[in-house]
Parts: C-alpha cells; structure tokens; sequence
C-alpha cells in the first residue's frame, strides 16, 4: 500500500512537472535542464584541458577537438547559462514585483519546451554524423556545406528553435513587468534582479531576433543553395560575422546583466547595509543594455573595416568601461562600512567583484583596434571571455544558487561543504585562466588540438588543466551538497 | 488590477484593453513587433550588402515591373485601411460591420498574395531563380519573408473570423482581433519600406 502510494506520488510529480503552466516549476525546471546542459559542457571543457595538458597530445582527434570546442561554446551560452539564469527569473521576477504569475503562463512554459527540445536537438547531433565543428561562431565558409558536416544543420536548427523559445521567454518577463507590479511599485522602486531582468529581456528582444535571421540565412545556404556567403556568384562571407555580433555581442550582457542583479541582492543583504546608489545603478544597467548593441565590430577588427569604423567602435566599447565602473563602484560602497558576513553567498559575491574588473581590463585591452592585432584568436582572448562568463557570470550564479536556495527548497545548502565549493572553484579558476593570458600573449593560438614541446608552453598549459579539474571537482562538490542539504534538512512534516 | 469587468451596461471604450489578459497581449505584442522590426532590419541590410551581387544573372532594373508593383503596393494600403475600419467597428460593438471589413481585408491580402506569387513566378520564368544569384537569394528571403508573414496573417485571421463567427464582440476576441490589425499594419509598413528600398532603389539605380 505504501509503495503503491509512494508510485502515485512520483508519477504524478512527473507527469504535473511535464504539464505545468507554474512559474516557480518551470525555474525548477530551467534549474534542472540547465544544470543537466552545464555538466555535459563542463565534461567537454575537462576533455579539452585533458587534450591540451601535455604536448603533442592524442587523447582526442583533430576533427572530435574541434567538436568538443564548438559544441562547449554552443551549449554553455545558449543552453546553459541562459537558462540557469531564466530559473532564477522565472521564481523571483514575480515575487518580487508583488504578482501572481507572470503575463503569460502557457507561453512561459512553452517557452521552456522550445528551448529544451531546440537544445536536444543540437545533442542529437552526436549521433547522427557529428557534432558541429565551426566554433560556436560558426563563422562561414568554415561553417559552409563544402567545409562543414551535417552537425552545422543540427546548430542551425537547434538554435533556431532553442532562441525562439528564449524570445517567447524575454517577451514574457518584459510583459510581467510592466504590466503586473503590484499597487505602489513604481519602476524606481522594483529589486535590481527584476531591472536587470528588464534590460536583459530586452536584449533578447533586439538580439536574438537578428540572430534568427543570420540563422535563416546559414540555413538558406546550405540546404537550398542560397548564395548569402558564397563570393562566387556575389555574395558576402563577411555578413555573417556582422550579424553573428550583433547578436552575439548583446548575449553576452543578456548573461552579465542578471548576474549583476543578483550581485546587488546579495552584497547588501550581507554587509547589513543598502545598496548604495540604486539610481545609478538602474541607469547604468540600461546604458549598458544601450551600448551593448554599438560595439559589434570590436570582435571583428582584424577583417580590417577601415581606421574610422575601428576607431568608432573602439571607442564606443571603452565607453561601457564607465556604466560597467559605476556599478563596480556602488558595490565596493555598498560594502564600505557594513557589518560584512562572508556566507558562501557573499563569498561568491564580493570575490565577484575583482575577478570582473579583471576581465573589464583585458576587455579595455581588446577594445584598442591596434593591439588587438596582437592578441586576435589567441588564448589571451581565452582569458578574457571566460574571467567574464565564469568570473562574472558562473561566480553570480552559484552565489545565487546558495542564497536563494532556501527560498526555493525550503532548506539551506550545508555551508561547510559551500565554502569548500567556493575556494576550490576560486583557486582552480584562477589556475585555469590567469595564466592563460600569458600564453596569450607569447602567442599560443586559441582552437588548436595540438601544440609542441619547448615553447614554453608546456608548464602553464599543465596548470591551466588541473585548475580545470579543480573546478570540475567544485561543482561536484555542489552536487553533493545539494543532495547531503536535502538528507539532513530539518523535518518540519 | 481590473480582473472583472462591468459589461452589463455595453463594452467599455477599449474593449482589447478592459482585462489584465487583453492588456498583456497589448502591451507584449507591441514587443514582438519590436523584435520583428531588427528581424527584417537584419533582412534589409542584407540585401542592401549584396543587392549589386548579381554574378550575371539578371539585374533589378531588368525585372522589376512597376505597374504590377504599385497595384500590390496599393491592395495592401487599402487592406490596412479596412482592417481599421473594422476595429473601428468593434470599439462601437457592430460585430456584423466588424465582420465584414475583416473578410474585406482577408480577401484584399489573398489578392496581394496571388500578385506576389504571380511576380515571383515570372521572375523565375526570367531566369532569376533563388540559387542564380546573392542578390536573388537575398530578394527572395527578403520578399518572400513578408510573403510568409502575409500568408501567416490570412490564416490568423481566418481562424479567427470562424471561431467567432456568432460570438459577437466580447472581451476575449476583442484582444485578439485588435492584435491581428496591429501585426497588419506591421506588415503593411514594411512592405512600405521594401517597396521603397528594394523596388524604387532597384529600378532607380542608386
């Protein structure tokens, strides 16, 4: 009888997860979905470091390297940090904007069932003649019929439907927002999490659309023989990168921006202070949302556009340098002062700060046109995008992970284990990536299988890849967590 | 929040408005529109980037045929022009005027739509296929693009003058037959703008 009730219980926890329209399951279920894409990425990042540790190395091949680095790329923006992100959306926008749900529960959940089924799709690909091996840039001709496999059909496919899901998503949080505040919360007056969330759903709006259309073109290309990128009959490869960046630089602040929310939830709370500034912060986030979107080019400086395009571009990306300072700013002085307690939370949070400005500096570095001749698609780059995405982005999440977990699951996550967590995935990151700037800049190119003894390279590279194994082992330990936290949870049935 | 709305007494003035759910829809359509707009920004540019790629093939000046294109241009104007017709109808709660005018403006955009596959195939018929050319491929995505969004349109709709064929105006339909004239008018302009990018510039050389 009582394994009988325990199976009904289980089917119809299954079965109510596979229907719901409710905000707070479909975060569950962005949480799970998200975490499940994480991990498979994460694997392929340890495949890479196990490639790249010593030299001359044949663990994998030239052709399932290439794949593994595409297919990371790929997952990890598209399919796991923008949905991480949209569990915490989905559970908090609502609540802390006072509303029942948000504007529109079915295409919410539909939202999330494009998004998984377009990111299935894109797995399935290793099972039916490979995985995409063109970047997760996916430049052309590299990603053309005559030099790319079937995998390349399965990311045009599988991103068209998994960012169709994600721009049903953004238009649903814009909605929410405006419309569903409850009495007396002005639009001054709402959480950062939820003005981020703003910003961030409007660059979903404006950036995913042309990434559709870029989408549509590569697709047109190389299933109807479409003529777009193919110089011989007229057409142009350069505007896919134009397209591609004017998407794909905007995703990048679709995925700060939330996490610079959640770091404003965060600090306050543990310095016992308000945030300072909340003002300039809301402003701040929406010049950055502005300017996002007029800095496409500085990731195309080596096709050479010309001195006054580069010149412009350069200098409208060192510009984001100052909304980008004034929140740093307002984060150091909402902690100047307060009774700080380090939980693994405000660990996260605080040892965010730095770690950004970091990957702000080699960003400002990249931004000045002529130097980044120098540095263009070598690891120096690396460093740079991942001291953003795992030093900003990764570090926001987890801090969030540990903050609002108790909200969302009715416990806390052990805080032992936590500040385990936290230092190996500090310490380890580190080791991966600081010391990829080096190797930058003594000119080891990025994207290579393969590279040869006595360059100097040898050491770094080793210690780029137990960093690499120490993060793996962080986020196992988080899992670990979450599973010891829900075994000693104090029982209140 | 206006959960309940008082109808006893006639529709209130904005019937696609009065409810949270048509207020939604209002305000989430106006940004699907938006996101529409870079869409077929991303379009145009495009085929602005490769308009002059015609690798041989036939050119714009060869093809476009003006009169032909100022017949559709001023079908899909009209048909805009009833559609407003129709929700102006619909504020003052005259379902069967609303009606009509809808089907007028269903059979204006099947007019459209039968002159573009028309040109399309003609252009064809000139040896301007899709793969001939990037500006062929270009014009074609760019064209057939609003062509899909029209045949999308008519199928709206018509869904929608059947489902409600008895109905009369209410405060669920009343949304959705406003977001229907909205996404008309969007395509109404930028079939404006390709009228003007894509067939003026195109037989005006610059």
């Amino acid at each position: 009888m009582v394994r009988e009730a325990a199976h009904t219980l289980k089917k119809s926890l299954l079965w109510d997860l596979l229907t719901t329209v409710d905000h707070k399951k479909i975060a569950i279920l962005y949480l799970i979905a998200g975490t499940l894409f994480f991990g498979k990425a994460g694997l392929m990042a340890i495949l890479i470091r196990i490639q790249l540790m010593i030299p001359e190395n044949t663990f994998v091949t030239g052709q399932t390297y290439n794949e593994l680095l595409s297919m990371h790329g790929t997952i990890m923006l598209f399919l796991a940090a923008t949905p991480l992100l949209f569990a915490f959306m989905n559970y908090f926008i609502p609540l802390q904007i006072g509303a029942r749900d948000v504007a529109f529960p079915f295409l919410n959940a539909l939202g999330f069932w494009f998004f998984f089924f377009g990111g299935l799709l894109l797995s399935l690909s290793w099972f039916f003649g490979g995985a995409p091996d063109a970047g997760w840039t996916a430049y052309v001709p590299l990603s053309s019929r005559d030099y790319a496999g079937i995998g390349l059909d399965f990311y045009v496919l599988g991103l068209q439907i998994s960012g169709f899901g994600t721009l049903i998503s953004g238009i649903n949080f814009i909605v929410t927002m405006i419309t569903m505040r409850a009495p007396g919360m002005t639009l001054l007056r709402m959480p950062l999490f939820c003005w981020t969330s703003f910003i961030t759903s409007m660059l979903i709006v404006f950036g995913f659309t042309p990434l559709a259309a870029g989408l549509a073109l590569l697709m047109l290309d190389r299933m109807f023989d479409g003529q777009f990128f193919l110089a011989a009959a007229g057409g142009n490869a350069v505007i896919w990168p134009h397209i591609f960046w004017i998407f794909g630089h905007p995703e990048v602040y679709i995925l700060v921006l939330p996490a610079f929310g959640m770091i404003s939830e965060i600090i306050p709370v543990f310095s016992k202070k308000r945030l300072f500034g909340y003002t300039a912060m809301v402003f701040a986030t929406i010049v950055i949302g502005f300017l996002g979107f007029m800095v496409w080019v500085h990731h195309m400086f080596t096709l050479n556009l010309g001195p006054i395009t580069n010149s412009i571009f350069a200098i409208l990306t060192m510009l984001i340098g100052v909304p980008t300072g004034i929140k740093i700013f307002n984060w150091l002085f909402t902690m100047w002062g307060g009774k700080l307690r380090f939980t693994t939370a405000m660990l996260c949070a605080s040892s965010f700060v730095p770690t950004f400005v970091l990957g702000g500096v080699t960003g400002i570095m990249l931004a000045m046109s002529p130097v980044t001749h120098l540095y263009h698609d070598t690891y120096f780059v690396v460093a740079h995008f991942h001291y953003i995405i795992l030093g900003g982005i990764v570090l926001g999440l987890l801090g969030a992970t540990y903050y609002w977990y108790p909200k969302m699951f009715g416990h806390c996550l052990n805080e032992t284990l936590g500040k385990w967590m936290f230092w190996i995935f500090y310490i380890g990151f580190h080791l991966t990536f600081f010391i990829q700037h080096i190797l930058g800049l003594i000119g080891m190119p990025r994207r290579v299988n393969v590279y040869l003894a006595d360059q100097g390279w040898d050491g770094m590279n080793l210690i780029s890849s137990i960093g690499a194994f120490m993060q793996g082992v962080a986020i196992i330990l988080l899992l670990i967590n979450v599973i010891y936290s829900a075994k000693k949870r104090p029982n209140h049935r | 929040m206006s959960e309940t709305v008082d109808v006893s007494r006639g529709l209130p003035a904005h019937p696609e408005r009065a409810t949270l759910e048509g207020k939604n829809k209002f305000v989430g359509f106006w940004v699907f529109l938006s996101g529409e707009v870079t869409m077929f920004a991303t379009f145009f540019g495009t085929y602005l980037g490769l308009r002059n790629g015609t690798a041989g093939g036939p050119e714009a000046a060869d093809l476009f045929h003006m009169p032909l294109v100022f017949i559709m241009t001023m079908i899909l104007l009209t048909s805009s022009l009833t559609s407003v017709i129709a929700i102006t109808a619909m504020k003052k709660n005259q379902f069967k005027k609303m009606k009509l005018w809808m089907w007028i403006t269903f059979f204006l955009g099947v007019a459209f739509l039968g002159f573009e596959i028309y040109e399309f195939v003609e252009y064809v018929h000139y040896g301007l296929g899709f793969s001939t050319s990037a500006f062929a491929s270009s014009f074609y995505s760019l064209v057939g693009l609003h062509g899909a969004h029209v045949v999308f349109g008519l199928g709206w709709v018509l869904l929608l003058l059947i489902r409600y064929n008895r109905a009369g105006i209410t405060l669920t339909n009343a949304p959705k037959f406003y977001m229907f004239s909205l996404y008309w008018h969007f395509i109404d302009v930028v079939w404006v703008f390709i009228f003007t990018v894509v067939y003026l510039m195109g037989i005006g050389g610059g």
